[in-house]
């Protein structure tokens, strides 16, 4: 009995505020999966954000925070190099100077580049969208590169690369599914190979939102940027 | 074997100053080669397929790209010299936290203020200036934002001093009136040579903002 008190207030007390949507959020959701690290998801109503959210992140005020020991981290990329560091079991970050810049250059060329590009398919009409549609055809060329020889972006095992590329395996069928338009064909089989075998991965496959509940939100949201007519 | 090291670099650019900064921090010798962005170089192009932009960093042939992933690359393999971020997990996510912060507000805004006018330039000080209000904050009474010393944020965010000069013609206002403490500790910083040797004189700045402006058509 003692033992048990001793060991739970010795415990790592790890807390993630997010949605139960947000790509970013998930993001962090695989990394703690990853690592076997025990947590508490709060999942935020964004219309209606917690007086503690708005404490651990005041200046963006947004999902996901992570809060460790009672100390928040925010911004996913950030949350998910100190998880990296924190806990050392299954690395998501290579040793290798070189390697580990290579993993943070893709991971922020998802961020900045890729899905600005696919957003803007989704959200934009007439030549904005066809410039976003060229764009993402352009940068969805960029990975299938860099997919060349590997199975995962971090070679043998999911790294950090890959959990940023995650959102490609369940949102982008999403996507595809509310408008109509394809994006990665078979023009980009390593892509869609790579999407296989990282949905497919125990601990990636139930830890996502249902595909029905993401369809009937981005459908809502597709209708508010292009009203009927 | 020594170390080859090769900077492809523009002299006004703050990002390219952050791997100046970093390289005179650790003492490594460089080559450090000036592109003309009108005319890429055939080795930028190859070096940098994805953004083609500067700056790129080659070590040993290699290429590096970003500059808060090459001023971690620095730190990261001459990890026995001046040390950039701090070795605790949750003091490494602070400043990694802030040096996005730089990213995402100081360059964008500064450019709003120097490219806009009327209501849309007050706008971009109004937010500039609480964006350099909370960075003061972050520093609190420090010397620098990685303490004692010179660390990851400071040569993040002092790049952008020698563009304040720059922001202030163009946008009417003055940055120390609004922000003293922030102004202090760029002027500390400065007093470093690996700073000060690695940030344009501000006047060349401001010529060189004028040129675009004139170049642009911007009023």
């Amino acid at each position: 009995m003692v033992e048990v008190e001793i060991a739970k207030s010795m415990a790592e007390e790890v807390k993630l505020f997010k949605t139960w949507s947000t790509p970013f959020g998930l993001r962090v959701v695989w990394a703690l999966k990853l690592k076997g690290i025990p947590y508490e998801a709060i999942d935020e109503d964004l219309s209606n954000k917690s007086a503690l959210l708005l404490q651990y992140n005041p200046v963006y005020k947004k999902v996901p925070v992570l809060v460790h020991n009672g100390k928040p981290i925010s911004e996913s990329l950030v949350i998910l190099e100190y998880i990296d560091e924190t806990w050392k079991q299954n690395p998501l970050l290579p040793q290798d100077p070189l390697e580990k810049a290579r993993e943070r250059f893709w991971a922020k060329f998802n961020d900045e580049k890729l899905l600005q590009s696919i957003w803007g398919v989704f959200a934009k009409e007439g030549k904005e969208r066809e410039e976003a549609m060229a764009a993402s055809m352009e940068n969805l060329k960029f990975v299938e590169e860099e997919l060349k020889g590997k199975k995962f972006f971090g070679g043998e095992k999911i790294g950090l690369a890959d959990i940023t590329f995650g959102w490609l395996a369940n949102l982008i069928c999403v996507f595809e599914e509310v408008t109509g338009l394809k994006m990665i064909d078979e023009r980009f089989p390593l892509l869609l190979a790579w999407i296989q075998e990282f949905s497919q991965h125990p601990i990636i496959k139930d830890a996502g939102p249902p595909h029905d509940k993401l369809v009937i939100k981005y459908q809502a949201l597709y209708e508010k940027f292009h009203p009927a007519k | 074997m020594a170390e080859e090291v090769v900077l492809l670099d523009f002299w006004p650019s703050p990002f390219g100053m952050r791997v100046r900064i970093a390289l005179a921090e650790k003492g490594i010798k460089y080559e450090y080669k000036e592109e003309d962005l009108k005319n890429k170089s055939a080795l930028l192009l190859q070096m940098n397929p994805v953004h083609k932009k500067i700056p790129v960093l080659i070590h040993n042939g290699k290429p590096v790209c970003e500059s808060l992933i090459q001023v971690q690359y620095i730190d990261e393999v001459w990890h026995h010299k001046s040390p950039l971020l701090p070795s605790d997990p949750y003091q490494r996510a602070i400043a990694r936290f802030w040096a996005d912060f730089v990213d995402k507000k100081i360059y964008d805004l500064g450019r709003k203020v120097w490219t806009t006018k009327g209501e849309e330039q007050e706008a971009a000080k109004k937010e500039f200036i609480e964006s350099l209000k909370l960075l003061e904050g972050e520093l609190g009474d420090k010397p620098y934002f990685g303490g004692e010393n010179l660390g990851y944020v400071d040569v993040v965010l002092v790049p952008f001093y020698s563009w304040f000069y720059a922001y202030e013609k163009c946008g009417n206002f003055s940055i120390e009136a609004e922000c003293p403490k922030l102004i202090a500790w760029a002027k500390r910083c400065m007093q470093k040579e690996s700073v000060s040797k690695s940030l344009p004189d501000r006047e060349k700045v401001y010529g060189f903002v004028l040129q675009l402006k004139k170049a642009f058509g911007i009023e």
